[in-house]
């Protein structure tokens, strides 16, 4: 597998402060990445980085092959960007506002009125910015994103404040932008959001990766329980052991009618992280 | 550079200024208040036209300046320079495409200075140069402001001073002689000169002299502010 994001042992100072402790991760085509961690956990920094508006202390970082301090024209008309404050043109309308990054990209005039239809803002094309409620914004944000149809696709915090409808669309678009192949890095803090749509994460905590796989391994592996937890119809909780006996009990239980929900005790990444941090997320 | 997004940005620009009230009124104010000011004071001894150099000088030294600065700390502010330089465009390219349609916008102004002062054949032209020298001085200082402030409201007080002082001192000069002495060495100073003067003898070594080093200093603290902190 070819990567397209490589960063090797990353550091990055400001002022002797260690925002970034010698950071390494692989990124491969097609793959929807989540960079995960609290607030001023070093998430937008890694990202700058990525980008090129940063430069690193230590370490190696490529993107697409290149080295990000010396990113060129070629890297950046293939890679899209939906960076944590919006940078939209408020009086400008949303038409006009893909228009001007469709004529910067020397893209089609067509281009526009596809991506507004993609996020179903094709509606409001001819109202201002600044007259869009914080989901329409972030909409036509993740539309210029992907408007020049981007291998890499950097999103910085995609849902952040949005209602869990407007959050589900921008997941649906993610995907379906993953599905032509495009590699997405993303940062949030919404754990939920990160094991929906992540192949792989990272953990991170004050500069360091603390746990890095796929989001369903890593709650595996954290499932020291390893019990089973049956919701009861009369709304008893009953924990049973994962093996033969419980399995019986299991059987008992749903012969009689009694099982309202199975559940697993495996943690949720936010859990897994306290775990490994003695931190919360908020 | 590529042509291709100069025009891009200045196409976007002029679209946002027609929505911006406050910076479309700093590009009309001048010719408006010169058109009505020609036609309705008429004193006894007052030269012909006598308000078509003073506002010109004060509508150079005020339009691009303060406009600049503030297209550039409103972009900086909100995040959208960031953005369109994430997306392949150039500082220079940004800075050509939107110096190039203030200048427009700012020449256009100078065409009603121009008809109001009746000038025709090569006292029209002379006019349009010496506006223009104007205009770009003016435009690099407010570049240099606005690369220097953090948002635009530390621009808008910061380009407002400097905008008196460009704007009022040419005017003053004519009624105090000590101010006089200061305005000679302004570049705003010498293109009220040179206004004044259309049809004579030309740039006088002076007025030269005073135009270069002011331009030099000009593109000196541009490059500072540019160093210094970037255009984001």
């Amino acid at each position: 597998m070819n990567s397209r994001i490589s960063v090797k042992n990353i550091v990055r100072e400001f002022d002797g402060n260690r925002v970034l402790k010698g950071i390494g991760i692989q990124i491969g085509e097609g793959e929807i990445f989540g960079m995960l961690g609290p607030s001023g956990a070093g998430k937008t920094t890694l990202i700058k980085i990525l980008t090129g508006q940063l430069v690193q202390t230590e370490g190696e970082a490529e993107l697409l092959g290149t080295d990000t301090r010396r990113l060129t024209d070629r890297e950046y008309s293939r890679i899209g960007m939906m960076l944590d404050n919006t940078g939209v043109y408020e009086r400008l309308s949303c038409y006009d506002n893909l228009l001007l990054f469709a004529r910067i990209y020397g893209l089609t005039a067509e281009k526009p009125e596809e991506a507004l239809k993609r996020v179903g803002l094709w509606e409001a094309k001819n109202r201002p910015v600044q007259k869009l409620s914080k989901g329409m914004k972030q909409r036509l944000v993740l539309a210029r994103a992907m408007m020049n149809e981007p291998t890499v696709l950097f999103l910085d915090e995609p849902t952040s404040g949005l209602d869990p409808a407007n959050a589900m669309e921008i997941h649906k678009l993610i995907k379906k932008q993953r599905e032509k192949g495009t590699t997405v890095f993303l940062t949030t803090h919404n754990m939920e959001e990160a094991a929906k749509l992540c192949d792989h994460v990272a953990l991170l905590c004050e500069g360091s990766i603390v746990e890095y796989g796929n989001p369903k391994e890593i709650c595996r592996r954290y499932n020291h329980q390893n019990k089973i937890r049956l919701s009861l119809k009369d709304g008893r909780q009953v924990l049973l052991e994962n093996n033969h006996d419980g399995a019986e009990k299991i059987y008992d239980c749903l012969k009689d009618g009694l099982v309202e929900a199975i559940h697993s005790t495996e943690p949720d990444l936010e859990t897994v992280f306290m775990e490994l941090t003695g931190r919360s997320f908020e | 550079m590529n042509g291709r997004k100069i025009i891009a940005i200045f196409r976007k620009q002029i679209k946002d200024t027609m929505k911006n009230k406050t910076v479309l009124i700093q590009f009309l104010m001048f010719p408006l208040l010169v058109v009505i000011m020609d036609r309705s004071m008429q004193m006894k001894d007052m030269p012909e036209h006598f308000f078509v150099p003073l506002f010109a000088t004060m509508y150079i030294g005020m339009a691009p300046l303060t406009n600049m600065a503030a297209i550039l700390s409103e972009e900086k502010e909100k995040n959208t320079l960031r953005v369109l330089l994430m997306s392949n465009v150039k500082p220079a390219e940004y800075l050509i495409g939107v110096g190039s349609y203030i200048v427009l916008i700012c020449m256009l102004g100078a065409g009603v200075f121009a008809v109001t002062g009746e000038y025709k054949g090569r006292e029209l032209w002379e006019f349009l140069l010496i506006m223009l020298v104007g205009i770009l001085i003016s435009l690099l200082i407010g570049a240099a402001i606005g690369a220097w402030s953090k948002n635009e409201m530390s621009a808008v007080s910061v380009s407002v001073l400097v905008m008196t002082v460009f704007s009022f001192i040419p005017m003053i000069a004519m009624f105090n002689a000590r101010v006089k002495d200061i305005s000679r060495f302004l570049w705003s100073g010498q293109i009220n000169r040179l206004l004044n003067q259309m049809g004579g003898t030309g740039l006088d070594m002076e007025t030269a002299c005073v135009l270069l080093a002011n331009g030099a200093i000009v593109v000196f603290l541009f490059e500072m502010a540019y160093k210094k902190c970037g255009l984001v």
